[in-house]
């Protein structure tokens, strides 16, 4: 090995890095929102819905499970252009992850649904509740205490999957490290740090996520 | 005029049929205690009652709203009709005063202040003022009987259906609440239970309801029927209940 780690010369592209770096954290955030915002409406009209909501729900879910993400990406991208739809290829990036964890969490949340008590429902709604006041106020907030642990697995699982977005260049951390070593054939130096960062960004993600859940879930 | 009136009811849950013909009146203030063996249908006619299950024949009166047909209006049916059930089924996530408040202020709107004033004197009748701020988790499952008992009356409920609420609790809880159960009795609730309890059936009921095989089978007054059961699978059920 004759090889010299030479990081100083990423120093002047440390610009690129961090804008990649902050892309990808905003990426993430907002597409886990929306995602999982997509995944309790999903669950819920799976399990509280008319049978014809509920499939029109199985239907996506099992189109996006058995599918790679990365194609799910480029019809987005690259294909629905022909039918019209031009996306810039950051809000490509923000639907694609977000239709991709609307799917999974849908599975994840409705196994949480399922797992609490169906006398809970028989309870609220014995108490003139409607079903879907039920689900809000009795069903949702036991649901998500019982699945938060998966639920933060397939956050951070989205994150690194984030990667996957430079290939149609959304400017995120991978885009910038390709950037990078484009221009100084650095390989070795800026993936090195690159997957670092992620590594970081991925066990900070944990800490926050088991941080909040004890603050939003209190109670017990 | 009755208060809870069911004409003919029929139920069944695929082939098996549950209810076949079903027919009780029930008034204000009575206390109609259905006794029976499992299987018999005596908590699918509960549930029935305030529309939990669907009957496919006959209809079913409660506070001159019909149950039954596809537009009832439940909401305001169950509005009236109170319902408690074996498992508790307090809401885990909510404290005790929230448990009681959870209703008033989603489905009559109440304010917080006024919901919690309501939860605090509906919880002092069951004698637990002071777990109001407790957690489900922290109560005995009587406590918690009586609880689910406090959050049903906290709507003000014109009938309350129990449906075996003794029959998950270990012997001696249940005395605590049967007693709160007996002080609604004497207060003028009207109450329809399904229950294993005889000796309450008796002494607190002012209807005796025996059900077998999906019928009403003997119906009247507690302590006439126990002393002199006329039918035989009645005279079998007491004897076998060892009353």
């Amino acid at each position: 090995m004759t090889y010299k780690l030479q990081f100083a010369e990423l120093l002047p592209y440390w610009d690129v890095l961090l804008q990649g770096l902050i892309f990808t954290i905003i990426l993430t955030l907002v597409s886990t929102a929306a995602g999982i915002a997509v995944g309790t409406a999903g669950a819920s009209l799976r399990t509280f819905g008319p049978k014809w909501a509920g499939a029109i729900v199985t239907t996506y879910v099992e189109l996006i499970r058995n599918t790679p993400f990365i194609v799910q990406l480029f019809f987005i991208f690259f294909g629905l252009p022909a039918a019209g739809v031009m996306l810039s290829e950051t809000t490509a990036a923000f639907l694609a992850m977000t239709i991709n964890l609307g799917a999974y969490s849908t599975e994840i949340i409705r196994a949480g649904i399922q797992a609490v008590p169906k006398g809970h429902v028989d309870a609220g709604v014995s108490l003139a509740m409607t079903k879907w006041e039920v689900l809000r106020h009795i069903i949702l907030n036991q649901a998500f205490r019982k699945i938060y642990p998966a639920l933060s697995s397939q956050i951070i699982i989205v994150m690194l999957g984030s990667a996957v977005v430079s290939q149609i260049s959304a400017q995120d951390l991978t885009y910038a490290a390709n950037f990078v070593a484009s221009r100084n054939f650095r390989n070795f130096e800026v993936y090195l740090l690159a997957a670092l960062a992620y590594l970081l960004l991925a066990m900070l993600t944990r800490s926050l996520l088991r941080g909040l859940g004890r603050v939003i879930f209190k109670a017990k | 005029m009755s208060l809870v009136s069911i004409r003919d009811v029929r139920k069944s849950f695929g082939e098996l049929e549950v209810l076949k013909g079903v027919s009780l009146e029930v008034a204000k203030g009575d206390v109609v205690a259905i006794i029976g063996r499992s299987g018999s249908g005596k908590s699918t006619l509960l549930r029935c009652i305030n529309g939990l299950e669907t009957y496919q024949a006959g209809s079913i009166l409660a506070d001159g709203i019909e149950v039954g047909g596809l537009h009832a209006n439940l909401r305001e049916l169950r509005r009236h009709v109170g319902m408690v059930f074996q498992q508790f089924n307090l809401f885990p996530h909510l404290t005790v005063a929230e448990n009681v408040m959870l209703a008033q202020t989603v489905v009559n709107k109440t304010p917080k202040k006024e919901a919690r004033d309501t939860a605090a004197e509906v919880l002092a009748k069951v004698g637990l003022s002071e777990k109001m701020d407790a957690w489900p988790s922290q109560l005995s499952g009587g406590q918690q009987q009586r609880v689910a008992i406090a959050r049903s009356l906290a709507m003000r409920p014109k009938v309350l259906l129990c449906d075996e609420i003794t029959s998950a609790l270990d012997p001696e809880l249940v005395n605590e609440v049967l007693r709160v159960v007996e002080q609604l009795a004497k207060e003028g609730m009207t109450l329809i239970l399904v229950t294993h309890e005889m000796r309450f059936a008796r002494d607190v009921g002012t209807n005796l309801v025996f059900m077998h095989h999906g019928k009403v089978h003997e119906t009247g007054a507690p302590k006439e029927v126990f002393a002199a059961p006329k039918t035989p699978e009645l005279q079998q059920f007491v004897a076998g209940t060892g009353h």
